[in-house]
């Protein structure tokens, strides 16, 4: 039985596509962490829960809806916070309820469709299609390269904007990117941990290689080999006891900072190792 | 001598208070400029200008005889030193990390450990800055300025809150930057002592500028350097 889930073709689409999901999530979640922003992948999940109600309603396919309202209210919620400076929580809780509002509103207008919706709120990754497969490895491609491109501009708007601005580094756009960025990363990850557990994604592998004390490239490397880690884990385990794959990735993900925490606690984390 | 800054009749308004009142002064190429003037004289105004951080303000700022309006080249010719740098204490970057931070062009290595290494700071370059005491923090900030090659350094009350010994380092590594590397230093401070012992030229600032000139004639004229005293010694007592 253990052996025989590597030969399933749904199980190899669910482990590369949730591969790429935990580089993605970890690497923008830690540009989100950094920026105490942690809870921004929360509601923009949340506001694409309104983009998937409005999807099934008119018959689009769900993430498509999801995509671009996602993106285009996070970026409206980043512009608003800016001009009238409300602070970043607050704009977070804005985002992340009027998604919901507008999801159940449109729910109720359709009269309902809970099955579909359930696969949303706490995600198919056994079900994912080739080509779910093949969007997913492009989008996670594409952003790497992006990121790669443009680190060290990223690393500095996000370790402090006045100097970064100073030395000529284009903040604004930079900031309107990650949001961009996260936006897609998050839609894109749905599929994985569904709508509720998304931030657990974006958080818990960040703030656990944080502890580690090491530099910038080494902690997003820990950070993804953690989320790679409880992903390939989770679908695994999950699918063996017949079990959520969403909550018991993001299961692993806690077992792994809770361990992290007690090696610290034991002062077995050196600080300068 | 080449005029590296021109700023020509600057003022900076806030709805309840004129911040900078018609300023005007020059710096020259290879000047080591002190600005001193009590807390609140405006000299960090001054810098959010100069560095195009405030874009409102009436008057002209000319760097390298270009309005910066017009420009934001210059900014590559700079190196800024902020008072207190700040970040989150956890923030996963090493010295090194730090030191390439925003930089678009494939790094010299050599030419950072060189620096690296003249800012005693060499061995720290893989330990994460927020280890670091203030002090060090501080030398890896000029490190940072220093990675562009820049014809000025801007410092904005670079030694608050550092130790003595450290303050004593930094301030012989900004004399050998001016005197060798010909590097034009515009740094701002309330320690008269100091200014008196590092800068060439001195600028007087209370929102207006009350002196600019030779370092030797402003310590040489008592009277303004007791109006300065005085001026900061409100401004201490005011505070406590």
């Amino acid at each position: 039985m253990v052996f025989e889930i590597f030969t399933f073709s749904f199980m190899h689409r669910a482990i590369i596509s949730g591969i790429a999901i935990a580089i993605l999530c970890s690497i923008i979640g830690l540009f989100l962490v950094l920026r105490r922003y942690s809870l921004f992948g929360d509601a923009i999940a949340h506001s694409s829960f309104g983009g998937i109600a409005l999807g099934l309603m008119v018959g689009i396919y769900p993430l498509w809806t999801a995509y671009c309202v996602s993106i285009v209210s996070a970026l409206i919620m980043t512009r608003i916070k800016d001009r009238f400076n409300i602070s970043g929580d607050a704009s977070i809780a804005v985002l992340l309820s009027s998604g919901i509002a507008v999801g159940l509103v449109i729910i109720g207008l359709s009269g309902g469709f809970t099955l579909d919706i359930f696969s949303f709120l706490f995600g198919s990754i056994l079900l994912v299609s080739v080509n779910d497969t093949i969007l997913i490895l492009s989008l996670t491609g594409i952003i790497l390269i992006v990121i790669l491109l443009l680190y060290r501009q990223l690393l500095y708007s996000t370790f402090n904007e006045e100097q970064a601005k100073v030395s000529g580094v284009p903040v604004e756009k930079i900031n309107y990117l990650i949001v961009f960025m996260a936006g897609i990363t998050v839609v894109t990850s749905i599929q994985l941990v569904g709508v509720l557990l998304i931030s657990a994604l974006f958080v818990i592998p960040n703030i656990t290689a944080i502890m580690y004390g090491k530099g910038f490239k080494q902690t997003a490397i820990l950070s993804m080999s953690f989320s790679i880690f409880s992903v390939v884990s989770g679908i695994l385990i999950s699918y063996i006891f017949d079990i959520t794959p969403a909550g018991t990735i993001v299961l692993f993900a806690i077992a792994i900072f809770a361990c992290t925490m007690g090696l610290k606690h034991a002062g077995l984390l050196s600080r300068h190792n | 001598m080449l005029k590296v800054v021109e700023i020509d009749h600057l003022t900076i308004e806030y709805p309840d208070v004129k911040a900078i009142d018609d300023v005007s002064f020059t710096v020259n190429q290879g000047d080591f400029l002190g600005i001193i003037g009590p807390n609140g004289a405006g000299k960090s105004t001054l810098f959010a200008a100069m560095l195009s951080l405030n874009t409102k303000y009436k008057g002209t700022i000319k760097f390298f005889g270009t309005d910066i309006k017009k420009s934001k080249n210059y900014l590559k010719e700079i190196g800024y030193v902020p008072q207190k740098p700040i970040f989150e204490k956890n923030f996963p970057a090493t010295v090194n990390d730090v030191v390439k931070m925003g930089l678009q062009k494939e790094v010299d290595e050599d030419k950072i450990d060189q620096i690296l290494q003249q800012l005693w700071i060499h061995e720290l370059s893989e330990r994460r800055i927020g280890e670091l005491s203030g002090g060090q923090q501080q030398r890896v900030f000029i490190a940072k300025a220093l990675v562009n090659n820049p014809e000025i350094l801007i410092l904005d009350e670079p030694v608050t809150g550092i130790d003595q010994q450290s303050i004593d380092l930094f301030y012989s590594i900004l004399t050998e930057l001016n005197s060798k590397q010909n590097i034009t230093i515009i740094w701002s401070s309330h320690d008269l002592d100091a200014v008196k012992k590092l800068a060439n030229h001195v600028a007087c600032l209370n929102r207006t500028l009350f002196f600019h000139g030779e370092s030797d004639d402003f310590f040489e004229n008592n009277e303004l350097v007791k109006q300065y005293s005085e001026a900061s010694m409100q401004e201490h007592m005011h505070h406590h």
